[in-house]
């Protein structure tokens, strides 16, 4: 199942995601931020949060938690954005994930990392790329080009302008307040959805 | 990705892959301008300097494709060569046929550029044609494939000095035969000057002559030196190149005399100056003369200077020295740029808290060098529209053809600019455009004359500046829309409900949606499912809008209109909650309160009065779905887009704005309402905001929130 290439990369970032302890290969991390004012683009999924200023480029950033099943990241004075390189549609994409805590960076052998149990994880696990053993527990590897993959961006096209449907349970999880006014518009937004290719 | 530098020479190979690339880019450019200068030699087949050019330029194409070793290309173009050399000779009359095939020549070596073994059958297919237009009397020079073109090398001009020393007699040189070998390089005129030659009954053994000696050669100075390389240390030789663009210039003249001589030495400026003096202008001669008057003299004067000018000009544009550069690395200038004016913004405003005077200055200046750099940078990308034409003219004349239709294809000011990649990017938008009106806008020859016009249709593609857009004009004195097939195709599409009343320009927009075709049977030509909706949305996406017109009966004309460039935009920055928007300045009419006076929100209905015009209007709050509200006053941006206005409610209005443009990425590629972000001064983030797509999403919405109350399908183009 878990293809792992030991190309000589078995290092990880570790970052926590609530409780959860979770790691990405540190090849595809470029950097690491203190959290910083993100701008949030109106209309589209609530996990896409917004775009930060990275020295002047404009860069993405995802809710990894929202993205992963989990409620809606809140700030505080450990949030960082992790600032992974991923591919999408053959090119290489800056993308910045919030993380609750930024941890370190280990080492890990291939011989230690298991591919993701079926169920137990509450998580989505095409995301997973393998669990990681440590002494005192266990890492989750996301495999951070399928958390942003093609076919899951796919939705968000479909979608346009619209909620995820994803999204929009996420929100209930979530009991925000705009739940109501998000609830009453969607039909109408649904439709809008046709618009672009319908007829 | 990163870093990666080549710290290595280029091999052999790597040097000719990157040779080649010029290569291709050149035959790609030639190849146009052979195009271009064919399709002017249908319509008047006589002018020579035409047929030359594109004899040089295939010769180009196939001195340098032997050279990075596109063989086949070179043999190819060899065939064409040969016919074309009879052409310029007069042996062979340029007829279409001609043009037609040299035409499709043209396309066959793009497919050999491609895919230098592709051709086969179709070279052989060529060549045969190609030769059998070539007369029986001339076929020997097909067969014995000498190079013509090899006979016209590059000429130069030199003026040679050969002043002999008196005793050049002595080693038993003979000054004769070096200047006879001088005449053997080529186009020769001997002047001997024999003046100093003493009384025969003195002293005869000694060298009293000296020539100037002008020729024309394709060699170079330093073999025309050698002829004299015995001769060197018993004369004085001076070798000097005339440039042959002064030689031969328009009017045919060359240098007047007094400059020759004082360029020579032979006489000083002073003295050549005294002699002028007391010389009196042929002109004013011939008037003392009564031969003619000083009006007459004037004009001819005028009718000198004006050639000289014309010539004078020609040769500055041939002149005028070009750089290659990769694309890539002006978009990296762009991007530096436009970091730049970023970086400047907040110096400006950081001085300006600082209230420091000095600093001040030091901020104005920046800004002020920044802006020219911007506009300079911005200019380096911006390329002539007329560089597409061609290609343009080239459609139309095969379409023509094919469809048997007479269409003559006229541009205007092609000397637009435009950022090259909006060119680029208007290619396949434009010849759409082109291929509809002489598909289904331009008739037959014989219903044309029936409705009493000429019998060749007419396309003009116009370009020209308005503000700091650039709009691009196709339009044909065809049929013109026909509304009614417009509103019956609309309907039984579904498109519009049956009972619907529409202007006229609101069936026109009809057919920018998609799927839409007004033409029954789909043809070869157009029609093949991409429709005008294709073409408005590219438009689009160019930040550009496209309008239609049409008059039944007297032709349609498509209106682009595009930004200047797509890398900065002139912006007015508004706030919606905690973020900053950009609306393009190009939109935006005027700003004022939403005073509650010009509201009139009744039953749910977003209306203001603006000076007695009623604006509908979006809330973006409401829009974007930002919780809270706006304490203060709220601001209304006014915006205007194609022939509607809107209005867009926003919590405050900062001002004009300097925007770089930054794509939003491609995670965020699905937004419509948004084109791009822009970083501010502060560091944040801004987003560019799309009026079009904004009012067109809104109206969307709008619509099907009203679809309960109206059951009948939807009317997605009332904007349009």
């Amino acid at each position: 199942m878990v293809s792992m290439e030991t190309n000589g990369a078995n290092q990880y970032l570790t970052f926590t995601l609530g409780e959860e302890n979770f790691a990405l290969e540190i090849a595809k991390v470029r950097e690491v931020l203190d959290y910083t004012k993100i701008t949030r683009v109106p209309r589209m999924p609530d996990f896409l949060r917004g775009v930060i200023n990275l020295r002047g480029n404009v860069v993405p950033v995802i809710d990894l938690r929202l993205k992963l099943g989990m409620s809606a990241t809140e700030k505080t004075l450990d949030t960082c954005i992790v600032i992974a390189e991923i591919m999408i549609e053959g090119e290489l994409v800056q993308v910045g994930a919030l993380a609750d805590s930024v941890k370190e960076v280990i080492s890990l052998e291939a011989a230690r990392i298991s591919p993701p149990p079926r169920i137990g994880t509450k998580l989505r696990n095409e995301f997973i790329r393998g669990m990681g053993k440590l002494d005192e527990g266990f890492l989750i590897i996301l495999d951070i080009d399928r958390v942003l993959s093609e076919d899951d961006l796919a939705v968000v096209k479909d979608s346009s302008s619209v909620e995820l449907p994803e999204a929009q349970e996420e929100k209930k999880d979530n009991s925000e307040e705009k739940e109501e006014e998000e609830e009453e518009k969607s039909p109408v937004l649904d439709l809008d959805a046709e618009d672009p290719d319908g007829f | 990705m990163q870093g990666q530098i080549l710290m290595r020479p280029l091999g052999g190979t790597e040097f000719m892959e990157k040779f080649k690339e010029v290569y291709l880019e050149e035959i790609a450019e030639l190849l146009a301008d052979i195009e271009s200068a064919l399709l002017e030699l249908s319509e008047t087949p006589d002018r020579k300097e035409l047929i030359d050019s594109v004899f040089r330029a295939f010769h180009t194409i196939k001195g340098s494709g032997a050279m990075f070793g596109f063989e086949t290309i070179a043999a190819f173009t060899h065939e064409i060569e040969t016919v074309l050399d009879l052409v310029r000779r007069g042996l062979v009359p340029m007829k279409k046929s001609l043009v037609d095939l040299t035409l499709s020549a043209c396309d066959h070596i793009r497919h050999l550029a491609e895919d230098d073994s592709a051709g086969g059958k179709d070279t052989e297919n060529i060549v045969r044609m190609l030769r059998s237009m070539i007369p029986a009397d001339y076929q020997e020079d097909v067969s014995s494939p000498k190079d013509r073109a090899e006979h016209l090398p590059e000429l130069s001009t030199c003026r040679i000095r050969f002043r002999p020393n008196p005793d050049i007699f002595d080693n038993g040189t003979n000054p004769i035969l070096l200047v006879d070998e001088l005449r053997n390089l080529g186009e020769c005129q001997v002047i001997a000057h024999t003046h100093t030659i003493p009384p025969l009954e003195s002293e005869t053994t000694k060298c009293y002559i000296h020539w100037n000696i002008i020729l024309t050669t394709s060699v170079k100075i330093e073999a025309i030196r050698e002829i004299f390389i015995f001769a060197e240390d018993r004369c004085r030789l001076n070798i000097d190149l005339i440039h042959s663009d002064e030689i031969m210039d328009e009017s045919g003249k060359y240098k007047r005399i007094g400059d020759i001589l004082v360029e020579r030495g032979d006489i000083t400026l002073p003295d050549l100056k005294k002699a002028l003096e007391s010389q009196r202008k042929i002109g004013e001669m011939l008037v003392a003369a009564g031969v003619t008057d000083s009006d007459t003299v004037a004009s001819a004067l005028a009718e000198q200077e004006h050639v000289r000018n014309l010539s004078r000009k020609h040769r500055e544009d041939a002149m005028t020295s070009n750089i290659r550069v990769a694309a890539k690395k002006l978009d990296t200038l762009v991007d530096l740029v436009g970091e730049l004016v970023t970086v400047q913004a907040s110096l400006s405003q950081r001085s300006l808290l600082l209230e420091d005077a000095e600093m001040i200055s030091i901020a104005e200046e920046v800004e002020r060098l920044t802006a020219e750099l911007r506009d300079n940078t911005i200019s380096i990308r911006l390329v002539p529209v007329s560089t597409t034409f061609g290609k343009f003219r080239r459609l139309v004349y095969d379409l023509s053809n094919e469809l048997g239709k007479a269409v003559a294809m006229e541009t205007r000011g092609g000397e637009t600019e435009l950022d090259k990649t909006v060119i680029d990017r208007l290619n396949d938008p434009v010849m759409h455009i082109i291929r509809n009106a002489v598909d289904h806008g331009i008739e037959s020859p014989e219903k044309r004359i029936a409705s009493g016009k000429p019998a060749k249709g007419n396309i003009l593609l116009a370009a020209e500046h308005s503000g700091t857009n650039v709009l691009i004009r196709i339009s044909d004195d065809g049929a013109g829309l026909d509304t009614l097939m417009i509103r019956k195709k609309a309907i039984s599409a579904g498109l519009i409900p049956p009972e619907v009343q529409l202007t006229e320009n609101e069936l026109f927009s009809l057919i920018f949606l998609p799927g839409f075709s007004t033409v029954g049977e789909i043809s070869e030509i157009s029609g093949r499912g991409v429709g005008m909706d294709v073409v408005k949305r590219s438009i689009e996406n160019l930040r550009g809008s496209v309008e239609i017109s049409s008059k039944k009966g007297e032709g349609t004309a498509i209106t682009m209109k595009l930004p200047l460039t797509l890398a900065i935009i002139e912006g007015l920055l508004v706030e919606v909650g905690p973020t900053a928007y950009v609306l393009p300045l190009s939109v935006v009419e005027e700003c004022m309160e939403l005073a509650q006076s010009t509201v009139r929100n009744a039953r749910g209905r977003n209306l203001a009065n603006v000076r007695g015009e009623i604006v509908p209007y979006i809330h973006l709050r409401e829009f974007f779905r930002i919780q809270g509200d706006w304490k203060g006053v709220k601001q209304i941006v006014i915006v205007r887009l194609n022939n509607f206005r809107l209005g867009l409610v926003v919590d405050n209005i900062i001002g004009e704005h300097q925007t770089v443009i930054k794509s939003l990425g491609k995670l965020y590629r699905d937004t419509k309402v948004f084109s791009g972000s822009t970083i501010l001064a502060d560091g944040n983030v801004a987003l560019i905001l799309d009026a079009y797509k904004l009012a067109e999403m809104a109206e969307a919405e709008e619509l099907l929130v009203r679809k309960n109350s109206y059951p009948a399908a939807g009317f997605p183009a009332m904007i349009r």
